[in-house]
């Protein structure tokens, strides 16, 4: 097994003319982690990966691999191997010759080369499918290939590129699982790009939520889901219902809200906001769907929200009931299904109850839109 | 009715559509095929003055054949060495003019397939702009450009890089620079064409699996092109071959192109039959050359249109 290196960008900032596509990223990404750039399309998550497989030289900072600088290597040279989002097998060879292109360029015998192609399918699942041209495969099936021809390079680096973008669903969760076996298996780095905050949630041990060129926080997942350091983070990454107002009271790490429609909520401010938020300042709470219940009477307190059912719909797994909610927002709340009856609430008033700890405060910023 | 007639006649409505066939059909028929046709039959028989045709002295006969292996009757030589010399000249120097001219092209054609920007329209601009100008005065020009008191000889001369101006007519470079000159577009065009639907990741997939460069046009572009270099190749063969401008303004005084020869027999000698046989000869080498490069290449011929 391979020494495990890491990649760290050290104030990289990667620019096309005018337009900054990565503005100062200063990430520090373990050896043998499976790490995850997760943001929406279009925040410059690829464009970072061109940069370390070196595709594209950093308008400005460092990309260290292994603790060496990568300055002036070119792509045939580093120690990564990308997995691009239309995978570009080559179409004209066989698959066994596509996975073991980067044998051939050293100069191994077919024999040899045949040899590694076969345990490499076995690996991924394609015993037998070496003859076949990549256009007589699958979506999975491709995929599959195009994880076999970078793993067939011995990289120390796989950088994958939303690999799992063109797959259908049920195809998808299959392949995050065994992504992350292959990975445990190999035992390398991995980064990973997605936009899909489910697939970077389950396989990742840490993740790095962007927005338009910034990286707004760097967690593993319970704490970017949990704690998040944005209303960007906290609005991308799962479902989350939010609340805008001003700061009435500080109260140690917790602060007493005003909401413009939801009365007083009391909130834990997140771990990165801690002694950002002062009396009087706008501020944002988010409280996830699941975290909310329904209070039996009505009660009064900081621990409370009520507001009118607009909407309800049974999920399977869950009861949902929407509220109408703050700036146009509903407010969504996700009852779990244990068999227990449910009476409707539509067009009356509820009262919600929710642990405080799982309110969360901080400044008022831009949320992600949908 | 075949199908495809059929969706042709459905879509063009049918008038408009028994025009359009009946034009494609003329066109192939009227103005290729039977033409062809009828030089070939010309081929086979003898030279005879007017009076005598379809008398009793105009049968078929393989002298016209005869004469470009053996020359004529009772000739010194055994062979035609003459004439066989400027033929086998004529293929060769043509499939050395179609090398060159792929050389040349191929990273033309791939600069200007994988390159985005506004730059590449006026490229492509600045290579068709001179093709608007009529072949034989683009022969002229570089006729000028060779000639021995040209642009060329005044610049070795002037600057003393040779002591007497070089005669480049006489040594064929002139020629060989004007029939690789001609058909340039029908080379970069094809590959062109081609290359710029070549996914960029593919490239960049070989680079980041450690390809040099070479190693990526070899296993990559190329393969992916060779369609496109094929219907070059062919095009580019099949034009030099049967070139008649650039040999005659071009050509030094005692060097033949073998369309010469043909034209000759048709223009100077009045012998048609002999010409066409030198012109069926041609085009046969021809065909079998492009279809033994085809099968090299292992392009078919639908492939070739695309
Ligand atoms: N070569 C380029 N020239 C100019 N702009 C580019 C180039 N590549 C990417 N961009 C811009 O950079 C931004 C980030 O792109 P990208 O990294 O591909 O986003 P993502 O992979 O997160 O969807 C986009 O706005 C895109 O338009
Ligand atoms: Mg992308």
């Amino acid at each position: 097994m391979n020494a495990w290196v890491g990649v760290e960008l050290e104030n990289l900032s990667i620019r096309f003319g005018d337009f900054v596509a990565v503005r100062d990223a200063n990430v520090n990404i373990r050896g043998g982690d499976f790490f995850s750039f997760l943001g929406p399309s279009g925040c410059g998550k690829t464009t970072i990966l061109r940069a370390v497989s070196g595709f594209l030289a950093p308008s400005s900072g460092n990309i260290l691999i292994g603790g060496k600088n990568m300055k002036g290597v070119g792509p045939n040279k580093r120690p990564t191997a990308l997995i691009f989002q239309n995978l570009a097998l080559f179409p004209l060879m066989k698959v066994w010759e596509n996975i073991t292109f980067s044998m051939e360029i050293r100069g191994a015998r077919a024999a040899e080369r045949r040899k590694r192609a076969d345990e490499l399918l076995e690996m991924v699942a394609l015993t037998g499918q070496g003859d076949k041209l990549p256009a007589e495969l699958s979506g999975g099936q491709k995929q599959r290939v195009a994880i076999a021809r970078a793993l067939c390079a011995e990289p120390h680096v796989l950088l994958l590129d939303e690999p799992l973008s063109a797959l259908d669903l049920k195809l998808r969760q299959h392949m995050r699982t065994e992504l992350r076996e292959i990975q445990k298996q190999v035992g390398i780095t991995f980064i990973y790009i997605t936009h899909d905050q489910g697939e970077a949630l389950t396989m990742s041990d840490s993740i790095a939520v962007m927005r338009a060129g910034v990286i707004d926080q760097i967690g593993n997942g319970r704490a970017i889901y949990n704690d998040p350091a944005t209303p960007f983070a906290a609005s991308f990454v799962g479902e989350n219902n939010v609340f805008r107002g001003k700061v009435v009271q500080i109260i140690g790490h917790e602060a007493l809200i005003r909401t413009n429609r939801s009365g007083e909520i009391r909130a834990r401010i997140s771990t990165a906001n801690l002694g950002k938020l002062q009396q009087g300042d706008s501020a944002m709470v988010f409280i996830r769907p699941e975290a909310l219940d329904m209070a039996g009477a009505d009660l009064e307190g900081d621990h409370y929200v009520s507001a009118r059912v607009t909407n309800e719909e049974f999920e399977g797994d869950v009861f949902n009931i929407f509220m109408e909610g703050d700036g146009g927002k509903e407010i969504k709340v996700s009852l779990p299904n244990r068999g227990q009856s449910f009476e409707s609430h539509k067009g009356r008033t509820v009262t919600l109850r929710y642990d405080v700890k799982n309110a969360v405060a901080m400044p008022a910023g831009i949320l992600a839109t949908e | 009715m075949p199908r495809f007639c059929h969706d042709f006649l459905q879509r063009l409505g049918t008038v408009p559509g028994l025009i359009m066939l009946g034009l494609v059909l003329f066109w192939t028929i009227g103005l290729i095929v039977l033409p062809q046709l009828s030089m070939l039959d010309f081929s086979f028989r003898a030279n005879l003055p007017p009076s005598e045709v379809g008398g009793p002295n105009d049968v078929h006969t393989l002298e016209n054949y005869k004469y470009l292996l053996y020359g004529p009757e009772g000739g010194s030589q055994r062979y035609n060495s003459v004439d066989l010399k400027v033929f086998f000249r004529t293929i060769v120097a043509a499939a050395c003019v179609t090398l060159f001219d792929l050389v040349l092209c191929y990273p033309i054609a791939y600069y200007l397939g994988q390159t985005q920007g506004k730059h590449i329209r006026v490229l492509a601009l600045l290579l068709i702009i001179p093709y608007w100008i009529n072949e034989i005065l683009r022969a002229f020009a570089l006729r000028i450009i060779f000639g021995e008191t040209g642009v060329l000889n005044g610049i070795l001369v002037g600057t003393g890089l040779s002591d007497a101006p070089f005669d480049f007519i006489r040594n064929n470079y002139a020629l060989y620079a004007g029939l690789g000159y001609a058909y340039i577009l029908l080379m970069i065009f094809p590959i062109y064409n081609v290359i710029e639907s070549l996914d960029r990741n593919q490239i960049e997939a070989a680079r980041d699996l450690g390809a040099p460069w070479w190693r990526i046009h070899a296993r990559v572009v190329i393969p992916y092109a060779r369609i496109g270099i094929s219907s070059g190749c062919t095009m580019v063969f099949m034009l030099t071959a049967g070139a008649l401008a650039a040999p005659q303004i071009l050509g030094g005084p005692s060097s033949l192109w073998f369309t010469q020869l043909i034209y000759q027999h048709f223009n100077d000698s009045s012998n048609w039959p002999q010409g066409a046989a030198y012109a069926v000869v041609l085009l046969l080498s021809c065909i079998v050359m492009v279809l033994a490069f085809m099968r090299l290449f292992k392009v078919s011929m639908g492939d070739v249109n695309k």
